[in-house]
């Protein structure tokens, strides 16, 4: 299958009072059509500033895309006008917020904000874009969805809103969907009612995804490949299969190592990483993982690994990755 | 039996008109919620945001006064207790919150915000003993001491919550409230904070009522999970069993959303995705409050409300006319 997307070595940095802030450095990926790629890690570790960056959503100043390329159907986005991303951006490629409430307009109607997408690229009346709104909504399964149309964000619940928030991106049955932390702010029923419609609705219209979370069970039921990202950087990419039962990367494995696990019946103690994510003003020289890793040797605190291949499909940065499957798992 | 609730109510009175006040419906945030926890041990309670697990642990502590229903702690009756009672009491019982920004003042020192309870209950008066004390606070949460002299803004997320922790071992409690210690917390920090919380009861033998919606986090930690839901448990069993064999189609559908991150498990798990959302408190469905979402329901679940009653072992209770 035809690549969809190609991310090659993007760098977006902020320049605060404080100093430079890379926040995502020499990323490189692809994704191919239909396809879920799953891209994991801590708060701070530039996944959503990546998502941003995809959707050239970085605001400058203070932020700034340095580098890179970002080939998107065949088009290098980082090379386009104002005006061309536009027809691209809610179009072909559009993107599912963490917070509905915030990314709402409080005082448009529902039925307005999803329509919109229809009307600015398919220049649609608004009779027409209304008549698809509303079978929008009865797709992602909101109750009386005709009616629905008329009332404002804040009369649906947080649930609801999410639901909405997923019609409007599809209304222009774009060919990828950013969704970043689509559920987190959800109870848990309602984020898996979410994420099932998410994987149904991106499947019939073979749409692809960047699912970004924090949650490695949501990765795990959800994607096809993963990327985990820290400090700014991919440490780790594999199938999501392989990442699990081989995971390569010392910070992967420590990610692993911490998290409760719902079917765990021994009770046996987690094993935390040690430390605090990096402050980016002041990153660790070397592997930025570094100062909290169990696997380092002297050569990580000086030079930085790049990543390489560990198996088919299968990368890692790392010095001195993890060789066997840990006892943990 | 270190605490035992036995049918407790909180209900929030709900006030229409501005000058002339009427009363005109009742939030049942709390509804006949019994459970005991034994010394030493943990109970989880778990259960989606409004279902009333916060307002459980607070009226444990009756930082909310129950409405009906009786809170033995170490067979004393908190809810009927006077204010000099009380104030020797609180004494044994503390809390942790979520969000460690937000419950601890920003203009005292993590020394000071740890010592306040040390001033308040007077169990230290010399200068030199309340330094000692805590810094050796300081010391078993797994903070330097040195550290005592900065503000709240000055430490991590997972460090305040160390210092929250701090605070409510200061004087030496036989129970700890958690209202979601972790939350707010990275996944590589909660790990830490998990095992601080765990070595920290076996060090003094503490007792916790563990407050969270992540059933993960719940399972681990916990000897026994309460599911509760709009005002209620649903079921209580200990943690192996509520995994294993839970018995309340809410329980189920609980755990089924809950990913594993283990893709193989998780491509041959069932999924049990229930529709709809939480109704509101102000109106409950009648009967079962969560049959509108059951897929199980039946028509007595539409008029009836189910008592909680133990299956099999006295350990195990459910809320269900489902069951038998």
């Amino acid at each position: 299958m035809a690549g969809l997307l190609e991310v090659r070595n993007l760098s977006t940095h902020f320049s605060t009072k404080e100093g430079l802030i890379r926040a995502v450095e020499d990323v490189s990926f692809d994704l191919d059509a239909g396809e879920t790629l799953g891209l994991v890690g801590e708060s701070g570790c530039g996944k959503s500033v990546s998502a941003m960056s995809l959707m050239r959503l970085i605001p400058n100043p203070p932020g700034k895309i340095v580098n890179g390329e970002i080939v998107f159907e065949g088009r290098d986005l980082l090379k386009l006008g104002d005006e061309e991303i536009r027809h691209i951006r809610g179009n072909r490629m559009a993107m599912i917020f963490q917070e509905p409430m915030t990314s709402f307009n409080p005082v448009m109607t529902i039925g307005r904000q999803v329509a919109e997408p229809l009307e600015i690229h398919r220049n649609m009346t608004r009779n027409k874009a209304w008549t698809i709104c509303a079978d929008l909504l009865r797709r992602v399964r909101i109750p009386e969805a005709g009616k629905r149309l008329q009332s404002y964000p804040h009369q649906f619940s947080g649930g609801m809103r999410q639901r909405a928030m997923i019609a409007m991106a599809l209304a222009c049955t774009p060919r990828l969907i950013i969704a970043d932390e689509p559920t987190t702010a959800l109870d848990v029923t309602i984020q898996a009612q979410l994420l099932e419609l998410m994987k149904q609705l991106t499947r019939d219209a073979g749409t692809a995804l960047i699912l970004i979370t924090h949650n490695l069970g949501i990765v795990a039921r959800y994607a096809d490949r993963v990327n985990v990202m820290y400090a700014g950087r991919i440490v780790e990419k594999a199938t999501v299969r392989a990442l699990y039962a081989d995971p390569r990367h010392p910070y992967t494995v420590g990610l692993m190592a911490s998290i409760p696990r719902l079917d765990q019946d021994v009770k046996r103690k987690l094993r935390p990483i040690p430390g605090q994510p990096p402050d980016l003003l002041h990153p660790p020289s070397g592997c930025a993982f570094h100062p909290r890793c169990r696997n380092r040797i002297p050569v990580c605190e000086i030079h930085r690994p790049a990543l390489e291949k560990a198996s088919d499909g299968h990368e890692v940065a790392c010095w001195n990755p993890v060789r066997e499957a840990p006892p943990c798992c | 039996m270190l605490l035992k609730v036995t049918d407790l109510a909180v209900y929030y009175p709900v006030y229409q008109g501005a000058v002339l006040k009427k009363k005109i419906a009742e939030v049942k945030a709390v509804d006949g919620v019994s459970f005991r926890i034994e010394e030493g041990k943990t109970l989880g309670l778990v259960g989606e945001s409004g279902c009333g697990k916060t307002t459980t642990g607070r009226a444990v502590l009756r930082l909310e006064k129950p409405t009906a229903g009786e809170v033995l702690f170490s067979g004393e009756d908190i809810s009927r207790c006077d204010n000099s009672q009380l104030r020797r009491l609180r004494r044994r019982m503390q809390i942790v919150f979520q969000d460690p920004m937000g419950s601890l003042d920003p203009r005292m020192t993590a020394r000071d915000i740890i010592g306040e309870p040390l001033r308040i209950h007077g169990s230290t008066t010399n200068k030199g003993e309340y330094r000692d004390e805590t810094d050796h606070l300081l010391e078993i949460v797994g903070l330097h001491p040195g550290m005592g002299e900065r503000y709240p803004h000055e430490f991590s997320g997972g460090q305040r919550q160390r210092i929250g922790i701090a605070r409510a071992l200061s004087l030496r409690p036989h129970l700890i409230v958690c209202d979601e210690p972790v939350s707010a917390l990275d996944v590589s920090i909660q790990a830490q904070i998990i095992n601080l919380l765990e070595g920290l009861q076996e060090r003094f033998h503490l007792t916790y009522l563990f407050i969270a919606h992540d059933l993960s986090v719940v399972r681990h930690i916990s000897d026994h999970v309460a599911v509760m839901y709009l005002g209620n448990i649903v079921e209580i069993a200990d943690r192996h069993t509520i995994y294993r064999r839970p018995l309340h189609p809410y329980t189920h559908a609980l755990l089924s959303a809950v990913p594993i991150p283990d893709p193989v498990l998780e491509s041959n798990r069932e999924h049990l995705v229930i529709e709809g959302e939480v109704p509101g408190p102000l109106n409950p469905p009648s009967g079962c409050k969560f049959h509108p979402r059951c897929p199980r329901v039946e028509e007595r679940c539409r008029t009836e409300r189910p008592a909680m009653r133990g299956v099999s072992d006295g350990d195990h209770q459910v809320a269900c006319h489902l069951v038998d």
